[in-house]
């Protein structure tokens, strides 16, 4: 057991934090139109910074534009970048989700393809899973795609698909055997967003801004090159995406929790809240440590995880575990925030701490226990997959 | 960055799992609970012999040893003799314990100050006058190191339980495997050591020390709560079906086991960050020892509401593994007194 670096990564970890001092704008998050939200123009010049600097794809072999170093590097890459309170890529599902999946399954045209775009920022990839019917029953999914000659025509509808409106490509899990049901039948496909036929129309969340979509697919042809593994056999690829997601997850959530409390700790010894700061107030003080403590619980799991699957090959069952946890401690840490303002957390907008950045972040974090499996389907794949009890259904 | 344990830790967690069960089996635990002594005395030799008082061991390997011991509930002064008694100075392989709170003064590990128990030269030596209460396994130990102030400032001084010169009085405890005493010292001949200069260093060693050794203990007993409930989950049919698959069960056992993964990280981190004297082991142990011991509490309330009646009743083991969470949490200010360290960091 040691926590320290070693000498590589020591160097690593420097080299990264002197760059992010010269190159990251130190205005950067307060020159959005929006403080908090999502800009699209800076993130794509940081992408761009970010590929130039050599800080894309750590983990990803070198051929496909990466650097082919042990994932310990990532996890060291987002720690500093929560240290400098630096934003992210703009592809997280390219980075996370797709582009893990494309190496594991795909064609090595696939992966000469799309790889090194998904790091340079290029390529930007949306997820079109759910369906209006079928949601945490993803199996259930109906969206069809029929073979005609080289192609599959896709027709159907996916919803709540997050970066679809600035995506370039699409993950799509169809339904290719139309008489199949459930894991059986199912066909996941590249799908390139600018093919005749994808429609894509912004649905606006509870926090007022349009940060996923509906996208309607009419009589749209991929070919079938695009397909993502074996035909039929999309349950699996859709798994290795899910298996992803949730494992790699961790180690961003982390970040994004980290980054959230020093934001909290900074409101604590700004506003006021009955005549004094939230910082001298004892129960404020006492969630606020409960919270750090969370973080730590979350970043030694994490590393724990790490180590397992470092020397084991296999991720631990510890990655549902830690996405469930993060989502409600992220809810728990956002609600605290807009408490402690007392009454100033009734305001949004120019009139509200900071531009508004806890009121976005408060009704985002309700988000966090639906997206990527909602809590409900956590406990059970952790009481099915992993504590071994007998199935629910 | 390597959170593994070597492969030496790995063979001492099978030994320790094998000896626990096989000697001291939940049924062998219940009955110590409910005898006079509260403790298998021969046991100490034997955990002797297994190498769990040696000095070379470090935090990292306590670690494996205090999961071990909370896992199968271990009655006896293993805790008051490693984490506490030894960081403040003890020296030894018999049971010893660490005297440090008085009667009406705040019980925790922070007041050295505060004491009223006095120390006075006697000749060559030294003789210890007042009292102690809280005082872990104080009717097991053959030492304890007490907490005391001479005209120098507080100090610590190693008392001889078994010479005659003081009195012990058991208190009336919840958890019977782990007991507190009362120690009544009236002129009794005390061996410095640890001098005024050192107090509060050495306070601050103890402190960290017994709380990331409490960490692992609870994430431990948290542990063996939820394998107990997840083999009645199993097993156990309502209604035609196994209780496991209804989420109301299942959901809330998939918490406990989210809780415990955190509380362990936190736990081996500690111990490391204590073996290291890492800049950061006062905030590890405090964050170390609130999450397990919350995950300890919450995993003993599941699992008695998972077993229904049976988990109920007295001779089920689930009650006394409640009560060792909860002792835990009452330790040393518990929880709330780690997260006000925490906050004190952070924000002050
Ligand atoms: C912010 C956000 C971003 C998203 N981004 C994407 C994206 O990019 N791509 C994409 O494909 N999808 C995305 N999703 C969709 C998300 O994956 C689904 O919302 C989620 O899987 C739940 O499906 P649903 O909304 O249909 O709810 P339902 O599945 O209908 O669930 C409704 C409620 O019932 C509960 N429930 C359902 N089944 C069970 C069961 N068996 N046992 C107990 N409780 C159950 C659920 O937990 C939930 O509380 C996003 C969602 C959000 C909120």
């Amino acid at each position: 057991m040691d926590f320290r670096d070693s000498p590589e990564e020591a160097v690593f970890r420097a080299d990264l934090r002197a760059w992010l001092a010269v190159n990251l704008p130190a205005d950067w998050s307060d020159r959005q139109p929006n403080v908090g939200r999502y800009d699209v123009a800076f993130a794509r010049e940081w992408t761009a910074m970010l590929h130039a600097g050599g800080w894309t794809g750590l983990s990803w072999p070198v051929k496909y534009g990466g650097r082919g170093l042990p994932l310990t590097y990532q996890g060291i890459y987002l720690e500093e970048c929560a240290r400098a309170d630096a934003p992210d890529h703009i592809g997280p599902i390219g980075l996370a989700m797709a582009g893990p999946t494309i190496l594991t399954v795909g064609t090595p045209a696939q992966k000469q393809r799309h790889l090194p775009k998904i790091l340079t920022g290029e390529e930007i990839f949306c997820q079109g899973f759910s369906e209006p019917e079928s949601g945490s029953d993803l199996a259930s999914l109906r969206t069809r795609a029929e073979r005609d000659g080289e192609d599959f025509v896709v027709n159907g509808q996916k919803i709540w698909s997050s970066y679809a409106e600035i995506a370039d490509w699409c993950i799509l899990l169809t339904r290719s055997e139309p008489t199949s049901s459930r894991h059986s039948g199912l066909t996941y496909l590249l799908l390139d967003m600018t093919s005749p036929g994808v429609e894509v129309r912004p649905l606006r969340q509870m926090t007022g801004d349009p940060e996923f979509n509906e996208i309607f697919f009419t009589d749209v042809r991929v070919p079938a090159a695009n397909v993502l593994g074996a035909v039929g056999g999309g349950w699996q690829v859709a798994m290795t995406t899910l298996l992803h997601e949730r494992g790699t997850l961790g180690f961003a959530l982390t970040v994004i929790l980290e980054k959230l409390l020093n934001r909290l700790i900074a409101t604590a010894r700004t506003v006021q809240l009955d005549g004094r700061c939230p910082a001298a107030d004892p129960l404020m003080r006492d969630r606020i440590a409960g919270l750090w403590i969370d973080l730590q619980g979350l970043r030694y799991t994490n590393y724990r995880a790490l180590s397992a699957l470092l020397r084991t090959g296999a991720p631990g069952p510890e990655g549902s575990a830690a996405k469930l946890h993060w989502s409600e401690a992220n809810q728990r840490l956002t609600s605290l925030a807009i408490e402690m303002m007392g009454a100033g957390g009734l305001l949004d907008g120019t009139d509200a701490w900071w531009g508004g950045f806890w009121s976005y972040a408060q009704l985002r974090s309700r988000g966090n226990t639906i997206e990527a499996g909602t809590s409900e389907i956590l406990r059970t794949i952790i009481a099915e997959r992993v504590l071994d009890l007998p199935r629910s259904r | 960055m390597d959170f593994a344990f070597s492969a030496e830790q790995d063979a001492l967690r099978t030994t320790a799992r094998r000896y626990l069960t096989d000697r001291l089996p939940l049924s062998r635990v219940a009955e110590l609970a409910d005898s006079d002594a509260g403790w298998d005395v021969a046991s100490w030799p034997e955990l002797t012999a297994l190498g769990w008082l040696d000095e070379e061991l470090g935090p990292v390997d306590h670690a494996v040893v205090f999961e071990e011991a909370g896992y199968s509930l271990y009655p006896g002064p293993l805790f008051a003799s490693l984490a506490l008694a030894r960081p403040a100075g003890y020296r030894g392989a018999e049971p010893a314990t660490l005297a440090f709170a008085d009667p009406g003064r705040p019980a925790t590990l922070a007041g050295t100050a505060e004491t009223t128990c006095r120390a006075e030269r006697y000749g060559e030596g030294w003789r210890l006058t007042g009292r102690k209460t809280f005082v872990p396994d104080l009717l097991g130990a053959a030492h304890a190191v007490v907490l005391a102030a001479a005209e120098e400032g507080p100090g610590c001084w190693l008392v001889d339980l078994r010479a005659g010169g003081a009195t012990l009085r058991p208190l009336s405890t919840r958890d019977r495997t782990r007991r507190l005493g009362e120690l009544i010292l009236s002129g009794t001949p005390a061996t410095p050591v640890v001098p005024a200069a050192e107090t509060a260093r050495v306070f601050a060693d103890v402190r960290r020390a017994a709380r990331a050794a409490l960490a692992c203990e609870a994430v431990g007993v948290a542990q063996r709560c939820l394998d107990l409930a997840l083999d009645h989950a199993r097993n156990r049919k309502q209604f035609g079906r196994p209780i496991g698959s209804y989420q109301a069960i299942a959901h809330r056992l998939a918490d406990v086991y989210t809780s415990v993964a955190l509380a362990r990280s936190l736990a081996y981190w500690a111990s490391w960050c204590v073996a290291e004297r890492d800049a950061a082991a006062d905030s590890a142990a405090a964050a170390a020892g609130a999450a397990a011991s919350d995950a300890a509490v919450l995993a003993a309330e599941a699992a008695v509401q998972t077993f229904g009646g049976a988990g109920f009743t007295w001779d089920s083991p689930l009650h006394r593994f409640y009560r060792r969470a909860q002792w835990i949490a009452a330790f040393d200010g518990g929880p709330r007194n780690q997260r006000a360290g925490i906050a004190a960091m952070l924000l002050d």
